[in-house]
């Protein structure tokens, strides 16, 4: 399993990539394998005010319905559209083609509070 | 937790396992998609080991069948299996079951696997309050493994198996015969909508067979399955499953399983309230439901006509081949007609699906 190393993890198997006071979101590796097959997506609309730690959006695999929470409060910047049709891109590339929002932080710092690859490899192995 | 003569071989294949009522399952090997995949358009084979196996032997045993099971079993020939289900005097569901007779003292129910036990006892206690005396009852479910073969593929791939000429089973019809040397039941029966075949076989003999029959499959795209892809290929042809379409609380008229219920046979188990709730309308229909919109419907999310609340939805899943979402629902009886458009509560919004009739996948 990947997990880069210029990311930041969250509890909740979010990642963020953080670019000035931007932050672009996915479900980490980890996550979307445990998933499985994703066939659909939810996400919020462009304006929407996030709060850290509340859910954002929602990802159903056949199965299984998943919130995903927001890693750090902000301002919804941009939402991933191609995720609405073709969902299943964020199983094939979850940090790349699968990003699902760019927040527009309120506080440029907020994410450094998060857990780096190392620190969310050990997060993962302790959860079993 | 109960273990299928075939758990090792589903771990060894890197099988995702979860406790599906009791016992130890696989819900996936590659994906829940491919599989499902698979099955539609080459093959796939299931371990359904945990199924429950009843035999009923003796010279009263078509009588105590027809007292305890809603469907006309006097209508089946040697060799001939019949989709049937056993009824509380209230009218609800014990257990839908698929009933194999073998001659007129010998037929063996296929029961559900979490409900095996229930049964076993439900028909000893049918059988204690009837006057019949020549009736044994055998649970032979641990004696039993059971592997599915299923798709457009299946004859194929057990035909390099057996000398058994396989065009001569009709579906829903079985005979018993040597697969790989080993004998068993072979029954044209399944749970995908697919031709294809269930097998009956020792528990002894479960790996031995699973693994000649991948062997033979793999040439013709052979996936195991597991039971994400049998949820969502049952769910296709709008199949019910007990526990959710079929329960203590729901009776076989309300599900859409008239066709099965024989209200004009002898008295059975049920036939009183069943006949009653006929006659005074029931109260709720089992129907299709496909979105107009998407999302996903799930099992509870309740069902809306505008403001009025007109059922809930009791299995749900996006269709691999439609890529819709669809579903099966409890609804009030004047919208369960076709397209009859309803709204799906799904978290904090309103989605439009339309009723429309199984098979959704023809």
């Amino acid at each position: 399993m990947d997990f880069p190393e210029e990311l930041k993890y969250t509890e909740e198997h979010e990642w963020v990539m953080v670019e000035a006071d931007l932050a672009i979101v996915g479900i980490s590796d980890f996550a979307q394998e445990a998933l499985g097959d994703v066939v659909f997506a939810e996400l919020p609309e462009v304006g929407t005010v996030l709060e850290a730690g509340k859910a954002f959006g929602v990802v159903e695999s056949v199965k299984a319905v998943s919130d995903v929470y927001a890693p750090v409060s902000g301002t919804v910047e941009e939402i991933n559209t191609d995720l609405l049709d073709a969902p299943e891109i964020i199983n094939t590339s979850p940090y790349e083609d699968g990003w699902m929002i760019k927040i527009r932080m309120a506080d440029a710092k907020a994410a450094d509070n998060l857990m780096d690859a190392e620190a969310y490899q050990a997060h993962i192995d302790e959860e079993g | 937790m109960n273990k299928t003569p075939l758990n090792q071989v589903h771990r060894e294949l890197g099988a995702r396992m979860v406790d599906f009522g009791g016992w130890d399952m696989p819900v996936q090997y590659s994906g829940v998609i491919e599989e499902h995949v698979a099955v539609r358009e080459a093959a796939g084979l299931f371990d359904v080991s945990h199924m429950g196996e009843v035999e009923v032997t003796g010279s009263n045993a078509l009588d105590f069948i027809q007292q305890l099971t809603i469907n006309d079993a006097a209508k089946l020939v040697d060799g001939q299996i019949q989709y049937s289900a056993m009824c509380y005097p209230e009218g609800g569901v014990v257990d839908d079951v698929t009933l194999y007779r073998f001659n007129a003292t010998h037929f063996l129910f296929c029961v559900n696997a979490s409900n095996t036990d229930k049964d076993f006892a439900w028909m000893q206690q049918v059988l204690a309050d009837s006057a019949m005396n020549d009736v044994t009852l055998n649970n032979r479910s641990a004696e039993f493994a059971q592997i599915a073969l299923q798709g457009p593929k299946a004859v194929a791939i057990l035909a390099g198996l057996t000398d058994v000429a396989l065009a001569d089973i009709a579906y829903y019809h079985f005979c018993e015969g040597d697969v790989a040397g080993v004998p068993m039941i072979i029954s044209r029966t399944g749970y995908t909508g697919e031709d294809g075949f269930e097998l009956y076989l020792p528990a002894s003999a479960a790996v031995e067979i699973w693994q000649q029959l991948m062997t033979a499959g793999i040439p013709y795209g052979l996936l195991p399955i597991g039971l994400g892809a049998r949820d969502t290929l049952r769910l296709e042809k709008g199949y019910a499953l007990y526990g959710h379409e079929l329960s203590r609380e729901i009776s076989p008229l309300e599900a859409g399983l008239a066709w099965i219920t024989k209200l004009d046979k002898d008295d059975f188990v049920g036939k009183a309230a069943l006949v009653a709730q006929k006659a005074g309308g029931v109260p709720r229909r089992r129907v299709g439901l496909m979105m107009q919109e998407r999302g996903i419907p799930r099992e509870g999310y309740p069902l809306f006509v505008g403001d009025r609340e007109v059922g809930v939805v009791t299995s749900g899943t996006m269709s691999p081949t439609l890529k819709v979402g669809v579903a099966l629902a409890l609804v009030a009886p004047d919208v369960a007609g076709a397209d009859t458009e309803l709204q799906v509560a799904i978290r904090n919004r309103r989605m439009c699906a339309k009723v429309a009739r199984p098979p959704f996948v023809k």
